[in-house]
Protein backbone atom coordinates (compact mmCIF):
# COMPACT_ATOMS: atom_id res chain seq x y z
CA UNK A 1 0.00 0.00 0.00
CA UNK A 2 2.69 2.25 0.36
CA UNK A 3 4.83 2.03 -2.97
CA UNK A 4 2.12 3.76 -5.21
CA UNK A 5 0.96 2.36 -8.37
CA UNK A 6 1.27 1.52 -11.79
CA UNK A 7 2.07 4.00 -13.97
CA UNK A 8 -1.41 4.22 -15.95
CA UNK A 9 -2.95 5.34 -12.53
CA UNK A 10 0.21 7.69 -12.15
CA UNK A 11 -0.54 9.35 -15.20
CA UNK A 12 -4.23 9.14 -15.43
CA UNK A 13 -3.84 10.92 -11.84
CA UNK A 14 -1.79 13.96 -12.82
CA UNK A 15 -4.38 14.43 -15.90
CA UNK A 16 -7.15 14.36 -13.74
CA UNK A 17 -6.26 16.27 -10.81
CA UNK A 18 -6.56 19.84 -11.86
CA UNK A 19 -10.02 19.56 -13.94
CA UNK A 20 -10.86 18.17 -10.38
CA UNK A 21 -10.26 20.90 -8.30
CA UNK A 22 -11.50 23.45 -10.89
CA UNK A 23 -14.85 21.69 -10.76
CA UNK A 24 -14.79 22.17 -6.99
CA UNK A 25 -14.16 25.79 -7.10
CA UNK A 26 -16.83 25.80 -9.48
CA UNK A 27 -19.06 24.17 -7.14
CA UNK A 28 -17.91 26.65 -4.14
CA UNK A 29 -18.33 29.96 -6.25
CA UNK A 30 -21.83 29.37 -7.80
CA UNK A 31 -23.19 28.12 -4.20
CA UNK A 32 -25.99 30.74 -4.53
CA UNK A 33 -27.21 30.49 -8.09
CA UNK A 34 -26.89 26.26 -8.74
CA UNK A 35 -27.15 23.06 -6.28
CA UNK A 36 -24.10 22.98 -3.74
CA UNK A 37 -22.32 25.24 -2.20
CA UNK A 38 -19.55 25.51 0.63
CA UNK A 39 -19.82 22.14 2.27
CA UNK A 40 -20.32 19.86 -1.13
CA UNK A 41 -18.07 21.81 -3.18
CA UNK A 42 -15.45 21.52 -0.19
CA UNK A 43 -15.67 17.71 -0.32
CA UNK A 44 -15.11 17.88 -3.55
CA UNK A 45 -11.74 19.77 -3.18
CA UNK A 46 -10.53 18.04 -1.20
CA UNK A 47 -10.42 14.08 -3.46
CA UNK A 48 -7.49 16.40 -5.23
CA UNK A 49 -5.64 15.50 -1.96
CA UNK A 50 -7.11 11.90 -1.57
CA UNK A 51 -6.23 11.33 -5.29
CA UNK A 52 -2.80 12.30 -4.78
CA UNK A 53 -2.48 9.85 -1.57
CA UNK A 54 -3.76 6.85 -3.02
CA UNK A 55 -1.42 6.96 -6.36
CA UNK A 56 1.73 8.10 -5.41
CA UNK A 57 2.29 6.58 -1.92
CA UNK A 58 4.84 7.41 0.78
CA UNK A 59 6.49 9.64 -2.16
CA UNK A 60 3.99 12.72 -1.60
CA UNK A 61 3.38 11.50 1.96
CA UNK A 62 6.41 12.32 2.95
CA UNK A 63 6.64 15.76 1.65
CA UNK A 64 3.22 17.01 2.67
CA UNK A 65 3.07 18.51 6.17
CA UNK A 66 0.09 18.63 8.56
CA UNK A 67 1.10 22.92 9.29
CA UNK A 68 -0.44 25.06 6.30
CA UNK A 69 -3.67 22.82 6.53
CA UNK A 70 -3.64 23.59 10.23
CA UNK A 71 -3.07 27.11 9.63
CA UNK A 72 -5.60 27.53 7.29
CA UNK A 73 -8.35 25.89 8.48
CA UNK A 74 -8.17 28.15 11.92
CA UNK A 75 -7.66 31.31 9.60
CA UNK A 76 -11.45 30.55 7.68
CA UNK A 77 -12.88 29.63 10.96
CA UNK A 78 -12.29 33.24 12.01
CA UNK A 79 -13.09 34.32 8.38
CA UNK A 80 -16.12 33.25 8.83
CA UNK A 81 -17.26 34.50 12.26
CA UNK A 82 -15.86 37.56 11.18
CA UNK A 83 -18.05 38.26 8.42
CA UNK A 84 -20.95 36.83 10.99
CA UNK A 85 -19.77 39.81 13.31
CA UNK A 86 -19.90 43.06 10.67
CA UNK A 87 -23.28 43.51 10.74
CA UNK A 88 -23.15 43.62 14.55
CA UNK A 89 -25.49 47.05 14.55
CA UNK A 90 -28.96 45.20 13.44
CA UNK A 91 -28.40 41.67 14.66
CA UNK A 92 -25.68 38.56 14.73
CA UNK A 93 -26.09 37.02 10.93
CA UNK A 94 -27.07 40.45 9.30
CA UNK A 95 -26.84 40.00 5.67
CA UNK A 96 -26.11 43.68 5.33
CA UNK A 97 -25.12 43.64 1.80
CA UNK A 98 -28.50 42.40 0.25
CA UNK A 99 -29.79 44.91 -2.72
CA UNK A 100 -27.09 47.42 -1.47
CA UNK A 101 -24.77 48.68 -4.25
CA UNK A 102 -21.66 47.56 -2.81
CA UNK A 103 -19.47 44.58 -3.27
CA UNK A 104 -21.95 41.68 -4.19
CA UNK A 105 -25.26 43.92 -3.81
CA UNK A 106 -27.77 43.81 -7.44
CA UNK A 107 -31.16 43.06 -7.29
CA UNK A 108 -32.96 39.51 -8.14
CA UNK A 109 -35.64 40.11 -10.44
CA UNK A 110 -38.42 37.97 -8.81
CA UNK A 111 -39.31 34.81 -10.09
CA UNK A 112 -37.29 32.76 -12.96
CA UNK A 113 -34.41 33.81 -14.27
CA UNK A 114 -31.25 33.33 -15.81
CA UNK A 115 -28.84 33.84 -12.55
CA UNK A 116 -26.73 36.87 -12.04
CA UNK A 117 -23.24 35.87 -10.48
CA UNK A 118 -23.87 39.21 -8.28
CA UNK A 119 -26.30 39.05 -5.87
CA UNK A 120 -26.17 37.52 -3.04
CA UNK A 121 -24.80 39.57 -0.45
CA UNK A 122 -22.36 37.96 2.03
CA UNK A 123 -23.53 34.70 1.19
CA UNK A 124 -20.74 34.06 -1.69
CA UNK A 125 -18.23 35.35 1.18
CA UNK A 126 -19.33 32.35 3.78
CA UNK A 127 -19.32 30.26 0.54
CA UNK A 128 -15.38 30.54 0.01
CA UNK A 129 -14.53 30.82 3.96
CA UNK A 130 -16.74 27.56 4.55
CA UNK A 131 -15.55 25.47 1.37
CA UNK A 132 -11.93 26.45 1.95
CA UNK A 133 -12.31 25.01 5.61
CA UNK A 134 -14.27 21.75 4.70
CA UNK A 135 -10.89 21.56 2.10
CA UNK A 136 -8.43 21.97 5.00
CA UNK A 137 -10.09 20.12 7.77
CA UNK A 138 -10.73 16.50 5.36
CA UNK A 139 -7.25 16.74 4.00
CA UNK A 140 -5.65 17.05 7.55
CA UNK A 141 -7.78 13.96 8.20
CA UNK A 142 -6.57 11.98 5.08
CA UNK A 143 -2.92 13.40 6.11
CA UNK A 144 -3.19 11.76 9.81
CA UNK A 145 -5.06 8.60 8.81
CA UNK A 146 -2.71 7.78 6.52
CA UNK A 147 0.86 8.52 8.02
CA UNK A 148 -0.68 6.25 11.21
CA UNK A 149 -2.15 3.14 9.17
CA UNK A 150 0.94 0.93 8.92
CA UNK A 151 3.22 3.32 6.62
CA UNK A 152 6.15 2.43 8.33
CA UNK A 153 5.95 -1.03 8.76
CA UNK A 154 7.25 -2.05 5.44
CA UNK A 155 10.51 -0.64 5.38
CA UNK B 1 -51.72 2.56 0.56
CA UNK B 2 -49.15 2.77 2.69
CA UNK B 3 -46.30 5.26 2.54
CA UNK B 4 -42.78 3.29 1.37
CA UNK B 5 -40.06 5.78 1.92
CA UNK B 6 -41.24 6.01 5.53
CA UNK B 7 -40.98 2.13 5.95
CA UNK B 8 -37.87 1.66 4.21
CA UNK B 9 -36.34 4.19 7.04
CA UNK B 10 -37.37 1.92 9.19
CA UNK B 11 -36.11 -1.35 7.89
CA UNK B 12 -32.50 0.34 7.39
CA UNK B 13 -32.45 1.88 11.04
CA UNK B 14 -33.86 -1.95 12.09
CA UNK B 15 -30.83 -3.23 10.02
CA UNK B 16 -27.99 -1.38 11.30
CA UNK B 17 -29.11 -1.53 15.24
CA UNK B 18 -29.03 -5.18 14.67
CA UNK B 19 -25.39 -5.04 13.04
CA UNK B 20 -24.00 -2.58 15.99
CA UNK B 21 -25.69 -5.69 18.75
CA UNK B 22 -24.37 -8.78 16.90
CA UNK B 23 -20.83 -8.02 14.93
CA UNK B 24 -17.60 -8.49 16.24
CA UNK B 25 -15.81 -6.52 13.77
CA UNK B 26 -14.67 -2.63 14.84
CA UNK B 27 -15.04 -1.91 10.99
CA UNK B 28 -18.53 -3.58 10.78
CA UNK B 29 -20.19 -1.78 13.85
CA UNK B 30 -18.48 1.65 12.46
CA UNK B 31 -20.19 0.97 8.95
CA UNK B 32 -23.58 0.20 10.66
CA UNK B 33 -23.26 3.49 12.16
CA UNK B 34 -22.84 5.48 9.29
CA UNK B 35 -25.56 2.97 7.90
CA UNK B 36 -28.27 4.35 10.61
CA UNK B 37 -26.95 8.04 10.31
CA UNK B 38 -28.10 8.07 6.52
CA UNK B 39 -31.28 6.57 7.68
CA UNK B 40 -32.06 9.64 9.47
CA UNK B 41 -30.81 11.67 6.76
CA UNK B 42 -33.53 9.92 4.35
CA UNK B 43 -35.92 10.66 6.88
CA UNK B 44 -35.72 14.05 7.00
CA UNK B 45 -35.48 14.18 3.24
CA UNK B 46 -38.61 12.77 2.73
CA UNK B 47 -40.67 14.67 4.87
CA UNK B 48 -40.55 17.60 2.77
CA UNK B 49 -41.74 16.65 -0.09
CA UNK B 50 -44.94 18.08 -2.21
CA UNK B 51 -46.99 16.27 -4.42
CA UNK B 52 -45.26 17.68 -8.34
CA UNK B 53 -43.04 20.06 -6.85
CA UNK B 54 -40.25 21.13 -8.62
CA UNK B 55 -36.63 22.11 -7.02
CA UNK B 56 -36.40 25.33 -4.29
CA UNK B 57 -33.98 27.14 -7.34
CA UNK B 58 -35.22 29.75 -9.25
CA UNK B 59 -32.04 29.81 -11.82
CA UNK B 60 -34.07 28.53 -15.52
CA UNK B 61 -36.81 27.05 -13.52
CA UNK B 62 -39.91 26.01 -15.72
CA UNK B 63 -42.13 27.57 -12.65
CA UNK B 64 -44.82 25.71 -10.75
CA UNK B 65 -44.81 24.63 -7.04
CA UNK B 66 -42.34 24.16 -4.63
CA UNK B 67 -40.72 21.88 -2.54
CA UNK B 68 -40.35 22.59 1.08
CA UNK B 69 -36.56 24.33 1.54
CA UNK B 70 -35.91 23.59 5.54
CA UNK B 71 -35.96 20.08 5.84
CA UNK B 72 -33.05 19.71 2.64
CA UNK B 73 -31.06 22.73 4.84
CA UNK B 74 -30.99 20.27 8.11
CA UNK B 75 -29.98 17.37 6.56
CA UNK B 76 -26.95 19.54 5.18
CA UNK B 77 -25.99 20.59 8.60
CA UNK B 78 -27.05 16.08 9.79
CA UNK B 79 -24.59 14.93 6.84
CA UNK B 80 -21.73 16.92 8.04
CA UNK B 81 -22.07 16.10 11.70
CA UNK B 82 -22.25 12.02 10.60
CA UNK B 83 -18.78 12.63 8.62
CA UNK B 84 -17.34 14.00 11.97
CA UNK B 85 -18.31 11.19 14.01
CA UNK B 86 -17.57 8.48 11.79
CA UNK B 87 -14.26 10.06 11.32
CA UNK B 88 -12.93 9.97 15.12
CA UNK B 89 -14.68 6.57 15.48
CA UNK B 90 -12.21 5.52 12.36
CA UNK B 91 -9.16 7.27 14.65
CA UNK B 92 -9.94 5.25 17.40
CA UNK B 93 -10.37 2.15 15.60
CA UNK B 94 -6.69 2.22 13.98
CA UNK B 95 -5.69 3.32 17.73
CA UNK B 96 -6.92 -0.02 19.40
CA UNK B 97 -5.39 -1.86 16.47
CA UNK B 98 -1.82 -0.27 17.17
CA UNK B 99 -2.33 -1.19 21.06
CA UNK B 100 -3.78 -5.11 20.98
CA UNK B 101 -2.99 -6.45 17.69
CA UNK B 102 -6.38 -7.38 16.61
CA UNK B 103 -10.05 -6.56 15.22
CA UNK B 104 -12.10 -8.38 17.57
CA UNK B 105 -13.99 -6.59 20.21
CA UNK B 106 -14.02 -9.86 22.60
CA UNK B 107 -10.47 -9.72 22.82
CA UNK B 108 -9.99 -6.24 24.49
CA UNK B 109 -10.63 -5.77 27.92
CA UNK B 110 -8.42 -3.70 30.06
CA UNK B 111 -5.58 -4.93 31.94
CA UNK B 112 -3.31 -3.57 34.21
CA UNK C 1 -25.79 -9.43 27.33
CA UNK C 2 -26.99 -12.71 26.74
CA UNK C 3 -28.02 -13.49 22.67
CA UNK C 4 -31.48 -13.96 23.23
CA UNK C 5 -32.62 -10.60 25.17
CA UNK C 6 -30.97 -9.14 22.54
CA UNK C 7 -33.47 -10.55 19.56
CA UNK C 8 -36.16 -9.65 21.61
CA UNK C 9 -35.40 -6.01 21.83
CA UNK C 10 -34.98 -5.79 18.46
CA UNK C 11 -38.21 -7.65 17.16
CA UNK C 12 -40.12 -5.86 19.84
CA UNK C 13 -38.23 -2.05 18.50
CA UNK C 14 -39.24 -3.15 15.03
CA UNK C 15 -42.79 -3.76 15.59
CA UNK C 16 -43.31 -0.58 17.18
CA UNK C 17 -41.62 1.63 14.84
CA UNK C 18 -43.50 -0.30 12.11
CA UNK C 19 -46.44 0.81 13.68
CA UNK C 20 -45.05 4.14 14.16
CA UNK C 21 -44.00 4.64 10.33
CA UNK C 22 -47.50 3.38 9.24
CA UNK C 23 -49.75 5.65 10.93
CA UNK C 24 -47.97 8.80 9.99
CA UNK C 25 -49.49 11.32 7.62
CA UNK C 26 -49.30 10.17 4.02
CA UNK C 27 -45.81 10.61 2.22
CA UNK C 28 -46.48 14.40 0.18
CA UNK C 29 -48.95 16.31 2.17
CA UNK C 30 -47.19 18.56 4.41
CA UNK C 31 -49.09 20.48 6.84
CA UNK C 32 -47.56 23.20 7.97
CA UNK C 33 -46.28 25.05 5.43
CA UNK C 34 -46.46 28.73 6.79
CA UNK C 35 -42.40 28.94 7.46
CA UNK C 36 -41.61 27.57 4.14
CA UNK C 37 -44.03 29.53 2.30
CA UNK C 38 -42.69 32.77 3.88
CA UNK C 39 -39.36 31.79 2.73
CA UNK C 40 -40.18 30.88 -1.32
CA UNK C 41 -42.81 33.84 -1.88
CA UNK C 42 -40.18 36.58 0.22
CA UNK C 43 -36.82 34.86 0.22
CA UNK C 44 -35.52 36.48 -3.41
CA UNK C 45 -36.53 39.77 -2.06
CA UNK C 46 -34.62 39.55 1.08
CA UNK C 47 -31.40 37.88 0.43
CA UNK C 48 -30.79 38.29 -2.89
CA UNK C 49 -30.30 34.91 -3.40
CA UNK C 50 -31.41 32.60 -6.20
CA UNK C 51 -30.80 29.04 -4.30
CA UNK C 52 -33.53 28.51 -1.57
CA UNK C 53 -31.49 26.31 0.09
CA UNK C 54 -28.33 28.02 0.47
CA UNK C 55 -30.62 31.00 1.93
CA UNK C 56 -31.85 29.12 4.45
CA UNK C 57 -28.67 27.78 5.57
CA UNK C 58 -26.60 30.74 5.30
CA UNK C 59 -28.83 33.66 6.61
CA UNK C 60 -32.58 32.82 8.24
CA UNK C 61 -30.36 29.88 9.88
CA UNK C 62 -27.03 30.69 10.48
CA UNK C 63 -26.41 29.76 13.84
CA UNK C 64 -27.06 25.98 13.01
CA UNK C 65 -24.20 26.62 10.41
CA UNK C 66 -21.99 28.20 12.95
CA UNK C 67 -22.45 25.55 15.54
CA UNK C 68 -21.50 22.77 12.33
CA UNK C 69 -18.17 24.49 11.26
CA UNK C 70 -17.14 24.30 15.18
CA UNK C 71 -18.20 20.58 15.00
CA UNK C 72 -16.06 19.84 12.03
CA UNK C 73 -13.08 21.49 13.46
CA UNK C 74 -13.58 20.57 16.77
CA UNK C 75 -13.17 16.67 15.01
CA UNK C 76 -10.56 16.90 13.03
CA UNK C 77 -8.43 18.68 16.29
CA UNK C 78 -9.52 15.38 17.95
CA UNK C 79 -7.70 13.56 15.28
CA UNK C 80 -4.98 15.47 15.11
CA UNK C 81 -4.21 14.87 19.25
CA UNK C 82 -5.20 10.79 19.26
CA UNK C 83 -3.21 9.86 15.50
CA UNK C 84 -0.51 12.21 16.04
CA UNK C 85 1.88 10.62 18.78
CA UNK C 86 5.32 9.48 17.31
CA UNK C 87 5.93 6.10 17.43
CA UNK C 88 8.58 5.20 20.45
CA UNK C 89 10.11 2.04 18.18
Amino acid sequence: MTEGRSRIVRNVTCLLAVPVMVFGLYVVLHGHLTPGGGFAGGAVMATFIALFLVSFGKDIARRLDSGPFSVSESLALLAFIGLALLGIQVTFFNNFLANSGLLFGLTVPSGANPGFLGTGGVIPLMNLAVGLEVFSGLSLILIMMYRSGGGGDND
Amino acid sequence: MISLPFVAVVILACMSLAAILFKRNMIKIVMAVHVMGSAVNLFLVSLGYREGGLAPIFTGSPGGLMVLPAPQALTLTSIVINIAVVALMLSFAVSLHRRYGTMDTRKMRLKG
Amino acid sequence: MRREVKVMTLAALFVLLLAAAVSLRPFGGPVETGMDDHFILNGQGETGCNNMVTSVVFDYRGMDTLGEATVLFAAVTGILVVLGRERDD
